[in-house]
């Protein structure tokens, strides 16, 4: 059954890319791009409603292994990837006819597409800390070209920087799991075995602490450039801001996740043999600093998607700060605060997209006046941002209430940081969106009907995660949440 | 203490790794630092072989073959065709100077060895004192990586960080399962390729292969 399931989530994008590689350029490649990641989310549906009800299980020889906490992020990705593919289909269609995009290009963008949805769901249901990171290498393999998709100088330079830091971060990462592997080898033996994640958990407590101490401090600074932790963060609003708008949401929404991901995991391990707070202590303060200095970077912001893009450095920090607390309320409100975070994000990321293709430009001065035009793009984007922002009703809210309550029980010293910088957040992205939305205006009408049913369900699902958290969800954060600390 | 003889020999080729480490980061031509880069996998391919022999992994072999391949013939191959048609005949240009990257270098190994005290002691047998010298190759790549400023040497040395962290693996661990080996080398070689295609539209966009005309991307004048 479980084989069955996971063998149908990791073709389907499999198939798709290969199937987009060779039809992409047709028209009807975005239909197709949609269907697939449909059916993925399908799919990925069954296995969670699998999971939840019988417990974590491996797959195929134990070379996969999944939990209440990698399907959870399964779920949300392919959720994620579906959504983003029904806004890209119209996004795209419009870049093309205002000649930003050739068909060549489109059809390397479907391609990879999928390409990237497959690397990332390879990487979170893997059970092989190996292959982890031969997985999320090959999703910077496939995003890096289609950051650079535009041709554009400023294009280039994102997707040379990208290229490299991830790189240079993702070797580190390479030499955490040699240095993992060193230690696991005494205890399991040569051979396969010694990777895997179950087996590592089951003996974690006899691994060499001083190898694992400096493994975690490799793994974390390496998975660490991916999420995009301050000071190895500045790939990120390049690549963000220069990239298509889809590839922007699936960056921001989903692939610092299942980096976060890979820390995780090896943060399971690394406590069980020091038995100390050293991983946590390390994760808070990456996250502390973080959460501060992309708080006083979003003010000098005047690109717009640049600016949301040091917002979810903001909020990464926060959600590692979180899960680095370790206690499981903690690590609950870190949970709830990646969905909530990933289904957001993106939402803005989508409204944006519409709202500079609408206006031509990306500089925040010269966009004025949305609600005029498109009140849905307006609405849209002003929502989301209160959504990030932690207004409630939203389910962000709720999410940074818990985390920074449990950071008053635990870490007292912490929380005038993070109010500071939550602080200095919400000035500086209310200010500036304000009067993009109100205002005179300067958009133009688009040549096809933009895709904003997306943003509203994203928007309309933290809204009522927000207002009632339904007991079998909060049951499912409960046990990941357990499983994790 | 009597070393093996095996031994004394998988010291050898590892002190040479450093060397070469720092030949290339004193290199100052291309094509030569592409063929260092080539020595440096030959040495790598026969201390995985040295190991494959000593400790009779049968898996080791095959990826003892796949660097020689891959690492000595593939991608050396492929970027000396890269430098011919893109017509690249300049010397490498440093952002600091050489004498200056060579002391730092100095200093990185003095900080791996000191950082790979406590899991040396560890080690048994094959293993010993292997970690600083491997984790020294690695931050010197690192050093080289962000301190050159063609598109080209940049790619030479994120490919002699990836042959660091190789010799790391086989020679402090007897080589990583063989489905991880296969999908880093495929990575890697995935990897080159995006390179070879970022050249190009590097080139077709600036003119020129150097990376000082990119950095227009700053947080000002965004």
């Amino acid at each position: 059954m479980i084989d069955l399931q996971l063998l149908a989530l990791l073709a389907t994008p499999l198939a798709g890319g290969i199937v987009l590689a060779i039809f992409g350029s047709r028209p009807w490649a975005a239909e197709i791009n949609s269907v697939v990641s449909g059916c993925t989310f399908i799919i990925s549906v069954l296995l969670a409603i699998n999971i939840v009800d019988t417990g974590p299980q491996t797959a195929f020889k134990e070379q996969f292994f999944i939990d209440q906490f990698n399907v959870f992020l399964v779920a949300l990705t392919a959720f994620v990837a579906f959504t983003t593919s029904l806004f890209s289909r119209p996004y795209m269609r419009i870049e093309q006819h205002h000649g930003k995009l050739s068909t060549s290009m489109l059809h390397l963008y479907y391609s990879m597409y999928q390409l990237f949805t497959f690397t990332m769901l390879v990487a979170l249901t893997t059970n092989n800390m190996g292959i982890i990171w031969v997985a999320m290498e090959a999703a910077t393999l496939t995003t890096v070209l289609l950051v650079s998709l535009y041709r554009t100088p400023a294009s280039l330079e994102a997707a040379w920087k990208y290229f490299i830091l991830c790189g240079v971060g993702i070797a580190l990462a390479l030499f955490g799991t040699i240095l993992l592997y060193f230690a696991a080898e005494r205890v399991l033996g040569n051979g396969g075995g010694a990777l895997l994640w179950t087996h590592l958990n089951e003996v974690k407590g006899e691994l060499e602490p001083t190898v694992l101490k400096l493994a975690f401090v490799f793994l974390l600074v390496g998975y660490g450039t991916k999420i995009g932790l301050v000071p190895l963060h500045s790939w990120l609003p390049d690549a963000h801001a220069e990239g298509p708008t889809p590839v922007s949401a699936v960056l921001s929404g989903l692939l610092l996740n299942v980096a976060l991901c890979a820390v995780m995991r090896s943060k399971v391990l690394v406590d069980g043999s020091l038995e100390n707070h050293f991983a946590g202590n390390l994760m808070m303060g990456f996250g502390l600093l973080s959460v501060a200095v992309a708080a006083l970077f979003l003010s000098r912001q005047k690109d717009i998607k640049r600016m949301f893009a040091y917002s979810s450095i903001e909020h990464m920090g926060l959600i590692t700060f979180a899960f680095g607390m370790g206690s499981k309320v903690a690590t609950f409100a870190a949970l709830l605060h990646m969905t909530m975070h990933s289904l957001t994000k993106s939402a803005i990321f989508f409204a944006v997209g519409h709202a500079v293709q609408k206006t031509g430009t990306q500089q925040m001065e010269h966009i004025r006046g949305l609600m005029q035009v498109s009140p849905t793009v307006g609405w849209g984007l002003m929502l989301g941002t209160l959504a990030i922002l932690g207004m409630p009703p939203f389910g962000v809210f709720s999410s940074e209430f818990l985390i920074i309550t449990t950071a008053m029980h635990d870490y007292p010293w912490t929380t005038p940081i993070l109010l500071i910088a939550l602080g200095i957040a919400f000035a500086a992205i209310f200010g500036r969106v304000q009067p993009m939305v109100f205002g005179q205006t300067t958009a133009q009408p688009l040549p096809h009907s933009p895709a904003l049913l997306p943003v509203f369900i994203h928007l309309l699902l933290v809204l009522v995660l927000g207002l009632y958290m339904p007991p079998f969800l909060a049951d499912w954060y409960r046990q990941a949440a357990a499983l994790l600390s | 203490m009597q070393i093996p003889l095996i031994l004394q020999f998988v010291n050898l080729l590892a002190s040479l790794l450093l060397l070469l480490v720092f030949a290339m980061l004193a290199q100052r031509r291309i094509l030569s630092l592409i063929n260092l880069f080539a020595w440096q996998g030959g040495i790598l391919a026969l201390s995985t072989f040295i190991v494959a022999y000593s400790t009779d992994q049968h898996h080791l072999y095959y990826s003892a073959g796949l660097t020689l391949v891959l690492k000595v013939l593939l991608l050396p191959w492929l970027l000396h065709r890269l430098v011919r048609k893109l017509k690249i005949r300049w010397e490498v240009e440093t952002l600091i100077n050489i004498p200056t990257t060579m002391l730092a270098g100095i200093a990185l190994v003095i900080f791996s060895f000191n950082l790979a005290a406590p899991i040396a002691e560890l080690a048994q047998g094959i293993t010993r004192g292997l970690i600083g010298i491997a984790l020294a190759c690695v931050l010197i790549s690192l050093l080289m990586m962000l301190t050159r400023r063609k598109a080209v040497t940049q790619v030479v040395a994120f490919l002699s960080l990836e042959n660091s962290l190789f010799f790391a693996a086989t020679s402090a661990t007897q080589g990583m399962p063989l489905i991880v080996e296969f999908g880093i080398a495929l990575d890697v070689l995935v990897a080159t390729f995006i390179f070879g295609i970022f050249f190009f539209q590097i080139r077709e966009t600036f003119d020129s292969l150097d990376i000082a005309h990119m950095e227009k991307l700053k947080d000002d004048n965004a």
